[in-house]
């Protein structure tokens, strides 16, 4: 089983460095870091510009695979480069990528356990009001697109703050940033503070998974519900609501693991717009900056780092779908 | 409704213990209203085996649900249920679910399904138990190896940590028979526990479940479509057409005294094991009515020889007949006047003589060779895991089996899952060089055929499939199905039509239904179109995988008969595979036992069934059930134990000797050495050429 | 053993047989309009898309003006009979703006959805069906596009293409949205494969491309076009998510996705800025998702029928 493994865990290798190698090339041919210095008033020497993409290994007259090979020299000691600001890029990472996991963990637990609950209770209660309304309001909220969720929930949040009268500088529910500034982020008060920053984005996040989940859910416990190994658990003795929960719930969670690595990477660029619209300083933020600054350094090691988590989380779903069916086990 | 005065036999005269009055189950389906059980009333006494006989959509299963509470909630009950005087239509589930399992219990018929798949054998059991007994989980573990052992699984103690799929079919409904027993029921309801299983696998769990019964002293209704099965167990019986009772009595009143039209033609249809010649069969016309909208009258009457105006007016009731034995009841106008002139099955339904072949009268060597097989080996690489797949071993499907056919000729590979004859009739199909060995289609080896050689030959080797559902393209109509194989091969659209309905009435169809989707069909009329498609180019041999038994028992007769017929009016040679050796004893002229990829016995039908040398088919004969009550009771079995060994794991020597009586019984040591150092070779031992067996110390043994 | 129905209580079997007395012979495709007209979700749906369609191709020719006029009187001015929607801050009429936007996203969802699972079902039929080298090549292909990071891509390739048609950037789209679709078609036809009508047709001596078309992709067009519609969703928000960020659409052309991420942030302060076209594309979308809805109930009704309700 090892050699198996190691096998599988060689080849998931061989795709992120693809990916990566992709990434860096599209992103190193086709960005222009030169124009970001060239572009200032006064224009600075071209000698000087040289000599700092140089330093930064941006520049466009130095061949695209030597760039790489230095590249791809960094990356293997844990260095992943320079920014364009001539900043360290692991630094900006370290800086950003708590700040969308926080979001981005709580969001999904949430998202997914809740999710799960309201699919199997509105399978269980088919075609009643429930049902229904847990249908209406995932279809609805299916069809917004997170930035458009987004808006709404920060608008609502602040007229709902304007309502409650908090109109100064403390409040119920803050749609910017993560962290009032000055507050420390470890005390009791700063950590209140923090939870009463995360509600409204986490909010965003989860809604979507909810939707998602609660759908999938739904459809996965309706297969379940007609199944025979049901009513054989009923034909032993136990009552609807037992059976319901100990043997077709827990089947039906298997397909659910499936779905955990897909619904990570929907969560990421869900995160994207979250962290755009409340103002979170996150990974998301940090792409899409990075290509419009075409800074070449940063967008290949965000494409590796987001790659190597993708394929974490399939690998895990692969995991916990063997930790649920006995039947895929080697 | 007249009462029925019930005496079973060997029963007890006191209070019935489940006394179902009036029941009626229906449905609300895109379709109509479909009435699933109509007004069924039957008593279960203490002690006694009830075994309800019908085929699909006759509401046996349903009715069975009904008393357990286990319909879904949209189904609309009625009539009456009471167990020991209690009434059960009615009360809510707590209430219910205290009863299932512990009073009456339930076996279903696929096991793999009915076992939850993500929790241990042990831990399925253990529930069981749990549920309504109050002891503690050490005692439930105890009871649970109990259990287990009762039932006859090997090494409970570790078997109990496995899972569902872990385990064989035969061994998962011991563990359901198991699970059944855990409360020492009253009653326990089986409904078609063997129907998905192999038939030496049948015989031990019925087995079982008699040992379930005398451990729990519990009466049975065991709900079947194999009158065999019926024969061997039950104290009464019970017939179901149509969701209604037809037929009601005692078992031997029922199978040699038949009053109702349905059951006379029923037990005649049936081909017999034990026939000795040909006797023709005789179907019943037509198919069983659907249940939504049903006209008024016997639902029997379309298909009915003995219908008269009454019968399609005012629907018969369950009512005792005059002058059979008390407790003997039949739902017919007309069953007084059967039961007077004592009509049977021949006299009602009429007899089709069975054609016979020309070139019968020629001997076997003469006649061309259709198809030649020598040492046919086929393996498979065995893989592991469904997420992660790797290669553990070698699966050896078919391991040197040869055979021919010769023109006009009928050979029938007989043998269970895993013994390989599916396999081989796909190799033969396929036309590309085996694993190793030679096939000789019509003259042409298929080891050295061009891709132009291989198309021509496909005209002249047709086949036809198992399920008539799955082999027929849902989404085309019957024409374009038919109109395929002739477009392939370079037919005109024109010449498609025409032999398309040329083939509809060949098998008995009406041709204006070529623009018809299969789904429209019943299952005997789907079987006759892929025949139909078979014989579309006019074939020289015919392939056919187990071609009646996905088919209703009523219904089979008719396409058997249908099979036979064109078989001498077109000239064919067909080969074909089954599991059902009384079907066998009727088609065929040869037939090849097979057991875990080789062939252990190969002869002429008659020969081989009357004098089987095999101790493997000595065996098999004995494990099928015959629909004759007195033969049944009087016959003495050969069960054979255990379960086949994997393919990919064979024993060494004979492949049989794990599970030979034989061997376990009538052989020294000195004679076992043989058995497991040397293979045994396809012989002739019993005296005749032409009947060969692979057997070191094969006898003789008259099992019918 | 098909004929023998234990735990499928499916009141339909017991139709079935029998059913040749029907007079007339029921098509499949009627019987399935019949299923998506009793649900009346799944008809709001389709209503609407078509109400959608004519406001957006039609819609235009009844206003004055068009989406790239400025109205030098009107900056920022909220909803009037002059000016349905309102202006924006350059003067742009905000409802011509929301029905340029709208025929984007049609187009992308529609054009785009059609390219993707096209391109889905061939590759994942024939690399089922034939297997071997060519179910490698494509399995390793569909492996390594799912792992390019699209975003990245799209954001770079498409304002390059900004000078000819747009239509490339659909064309984009749709090559990162057809491989998760391939390989359950390949799933399916695995075991479409092992289906005894498709060996028929391999012992009759059809050929592997007519298999594929006549038997197995006509057997999986209920998956097909269920997943059509889930495309079309998904290609309208991967839109929207890339132009929101300058990635997509390229001005001086508009979509739903410029328009929404040009004026997120005055939400608050001029609503009709953003609402309009958020609304329309929620619209749009959810009507989308009813019709696809609708569909699986028509085409799959593995529901237990309870009479009508």
């Amino acid at each position: 089983m090892t050699a198996f493994l190691l096998r599988r865990l060689a080849y998931l290798t061989v795709l992120v460095g693809v990916a990566t190698v992709v990434a860096y090339f599209l992103a190193a041919t086709q960005l222009n870091p030169r124009s970001r210095y060239e572009g200032r008033n006064p224009p600075p020497p071209p000698a000087a510009v040289d000599a700092i993409l140089d330093e930064l290994n941006l520049n466009d007259k130095t061949p695209v695979v030597e760039r790489f090979a230095k590249w791809v020299g960094g990356v293997l000691r844990g260095d992943l480069g320079r920014t364009i600001d001539s900043g360290s890029v692991n630094t900006e990472i370290n800086r950003r990528i708590w700040v969308s996991l926080r979001l981005m963990l709580l969001g999904s637990i949430l998202g997914t356990l809740l999710g799960v609950a309201a699919g199997a209770y509105g399978a269980i209660r088919q075609y009643r009001l429930s049902d229904h309304l847990i249908t209406v309001s995932s279809f609805v909220v299916l069809a917004m697109p997170t930035v458009v969720l987004a808006v709404l929930v920060k608008n609502a949040g602040i007229g709902l703050n304007d309502l409650l009268g908090f109109t100064g500088d403390w409040k119920l529910l803050y749609t910017t940033g993560e962290i009032t500034p000055g507050m420390d982020a470890l005390s009791l008060g700063g950590l209140s503070n923090r939870l009463a920053h995360l509600v409204l984005p986490t909010f965003v996040l989860m809604s979507g998974s909810i939707a998602f989940y609660s759908r999938y859910q739904r459809s996965a416990m309706l297969d379940v519900l007609g199944s025979d190994f049901l009513r054989t658990a009923q034909a032993k003795g136990l009552t609807r609501p037992q059976a319901l929960v100990k043997h077709a719930l827990r089947t039906a969670l298997i397909p659910m693991a499936t779905f955990f690595a897909y619904q990570f990477a929907l969560l990421f660029v869900g995160a994207t717009f979250t962290e755009r619209i409340f103002g979170w300083h996150g990974m998301g933020e940090l792409f899409v900056e990075s290509i419009t600054k075409s800074d070449v350094n940063t967008v290949a090691g965000v494409t590796l780092l987001v790659a190597v988590l993708v394929l974490v989380a399939g690998f895990l779903s692969d995991l916990v779908y063997a930790a649920l069916d006995p039947r895929v086990r080697v | 409704m007249t009462q029925v005065n019930e005496r079973a036999s060997g029963a007890d005269d006191s209070e019935p213990l489940l006394d179902v009055r009036d029941l009626s189950v229906s449905f609300a389906s895109e379709a109509g209203v479909v009435s699933a059980v109509r007004s069924v009333s039957y008593r279960l006494r203490r002690g006694e085996v009830l075994g309800i006989v019908g085929e699909s959509g006759s509401g046996k299963s349903v009715s069975s649900l009904a008393v357990m509470g286990l319909l879904p909630p949209h189904a609309k009950v009625s009539g009456s249920v009471r167990f020991n005087g209690e009434e059960l239509l009615g009360r809510s589930d707590r209430e219910l679910s205290a009863i299932r399992g512990s009073k009456i219990s339930m076996v279903f018929q696929d096991p793999l399904s009915a076992l939850t798949p993500v929790y241990t054998i042990g831990d399925q059991l253990a529930e069981a138990i749990l549920v309504h007994q109050d002891v503690g989980k050490d005692a439930a573990r105890r009871r649970v190896i109990e259990l287990l052992t009762l039932v006859g699984i090997p090494n409970p103690g570790q078997r109990a940590t496995a899972f569902p799929h872990e385990f064989s079919g035969g061994m998962r409904q011991r563990v359901m028979i198991a699970m059944v027993m855990a409360n020492n029921p009253d009653v326990i309801i089986a409904d078609e526990p063997t129907t998905a299983l192999d038939v030496t696998i049948q015989a031990q769990i019925l087995d079982v479940l008699q040992t379930a019964r005398r451990a729990t002293g519990a009466s049975l209704i065991l709900i079947t479509h194999d009158l065999g099965v019926i024969a061997g167990v039950a104290d009464r019986v019970a017939v179901m057409y149509a969701g209604k009772l037809v037929e009601l009595g005692a078992v031997d009143d029922v199978f040699y005294r038949p009053r109702m039209p349905y059951t006379l033609g029923l037990l005649g249809s049936l081909p017999r094991l034990d026939d000795d010649e040909r006797r023709p069969l005789t179907p019943i016309e037509g198919q069983p009515p659907s249940l939504v909208a049903l006209p008024p009258g016997c639902p029997f009457v379309p298909r009915c020889p003995l219908r008269i105006a009454k019968c399609s007016e005012v629907e018969p009731t369950l009512d005792a007949l005059p002058r059979s034995g008390a407790g003997h009841s039949a739902a017919c106008h007309r069953s007084g006047e059967v039961e007077e002139r004592g009509l049977t099955s021949s006299d009602v339904f009429g007899v089709t003589p069975t054609p016979t072949a020309p070139g019968a009268s020629q001997p076997r060597a003469q006649r061309a060779t259709m198809l030649e097989v020598r040492d046919l080996v086929k393996e498979y690489p065995l893989t592991k895991g469904a997420l992660f797949r790797r290669r553990v071993g070698t699966v050896q499907a078919v391991s040197g089996v040869s055979f021919d056919i010769r023109a006009g000729e009928t050979l029938a590979l007989v043998g269970e899952s895993g013994c390989g004859k599916t396999t081989t009739i796909m190799e033969i199909l396929n036309l590309v060089q085996p694993t190793a060995g030679t096939i000789v289609v019509l003259g042409r080896d298929t080891a050295r055929m061009s891709p132009a050689q291989r198309f021509a030959i496909r005209r002249d080797l047709q086949v036809v499939f198992q399920d008539p559902l799955a082999s027929l393209d849902p989404r085309l109509p019957i024409g374009d199905i038919l109109a395929e194989p002739l477009a392939t091969h370079g037919a005109s659209a024109e010449a498609c039509t025409r032999r398309a309905r040329e083939l509809l009435e060949l098998v008995g169809l009406r041709p204006e239904h070529a623009n018809r989707y299969p789904a429209q069909f019943s299952g005997g009329q789907r079987q006759r179109v892929g025949i139909a498609r078979a014989l579309a180019l006019e074939p020289k041999l015919l392939v056919l995988d187990e071609p009646v038994s996905a088919l209703d028992v009523s219904i089979r007769a008719g396409v058997i008969n249908l099979l036979e017929r064109l078989k001498v009016e077109l000239s064919l040679s067909y080969l074909f595979v089954a599991h059902d050796l009384s079907v066998v004893r009727h088609l065929a002229d040869r037939v090849a036992v097979m057991y875990l990829g080789k062939i252990v016995e190969l002869g002429d039908v008659g020969e081989v069934f009357r004098r089987p040398a095999h101790p493997y088919t000595q065996a098999l004969l004995s494990a099928i059930p015959r629909p004759d009550p007195q033969i049944e009771r009087r016959r003495r079995r050969i069960v054979l134990g255990g379960d086949p060994p994997s393919p990919a794991d064979p024993p060494s020597g004979c492949r049989f000797r794990t599970r030979c009586p034989k061997y376990a019984q009538e052989l020294d040591d000195e004679q076992r050495r043989r058995c497991v150092a040397e293979l045994p070779p396809l012989e002739a031992r019993t005296g005749s050429d032409d009947h060969v067996d692979a057997c070191h110390y094969a006898a003789v043994v008259p099992v019918l | 053993m098909a004929e023998r129905a234990s735990s499928q209580l499916l009141p339909e079997q017991a139709g079935a047989a029998g059913g040749l007395d029907a007079t007339e012979a029921v098509s499949r495709t009627r019987l399935v309009a019949r299923r998506f007209v009793r649900r009346r979700p799944a008809v709001a749906g389709l209503v609407s898309l078509a109400l959608l369609f004519a406001v957006a191709y039609l819609g235009p020719f009844v206003i004055p003006w068009q989406y790239d006029q400025l109205d030098t009187n009107a900056f920022l001015s909220p909803p009037s009979a002059v000016h349905w929607f309102g202006t924006t801050q350059t003067g742009f009429d905000v409802f011509a703006l929301t029905m340029r936007g709208l025929q984007k996203s049609l187009i992308v969802g529609l054009l785009g959805a059609v390219m993707s699972t096209a391109l889905a079902a061939i590759v994942g039929a024939f690399s089922g069906y034939l297997g071997g080298t060519l179910n490698t090549v494509l399995l390793t292909i569909i492996d390594l596009l799912l792992v390019l990071p699209s975003f990245l891509i799209i954001a770079i390739l498409s304002p390059l293409f900004r000078d000819h048609t747009w239509l490339v950037f659909v064309f984009l789209l749709a090559a990162f949205q057809w491989m998760v679709t391939a390989r359950i078609v390949r799933g399916l036809t695995l075991s479409l494969k092992e289906r005894e009508f498709v060996t028929a047709a391999r012992f009759m001596g059809v050929p592997a491309w007519q298999i594929i078309a006549r038997h197995i992709l006509p057997n999986m067009a209920s998956f097909l076009i269920i997943d059509a519609t889930i495309n079309v969703s998904s290609l309208i928000l991967a839109e929207v998510g890339l132009s929101f960020f300058g990635f997509g659409v390229q001005p001086p052309d508009v979509s739903l996705g410029t328009l929404i991420g040009d004026n997120a942030g005055a939400a608050l302060s001029y609503p009709w800025e953003f609402y309009f076209p958020s609304g329309f594309l929620v619209a749009l979308i959810l009507a989308i998702n009813l019709v696809g809805d609708g569909l699986r109930d028509a085409l799959d009704p593995n529901a237990v029928f309870q009479g009508r309700r």
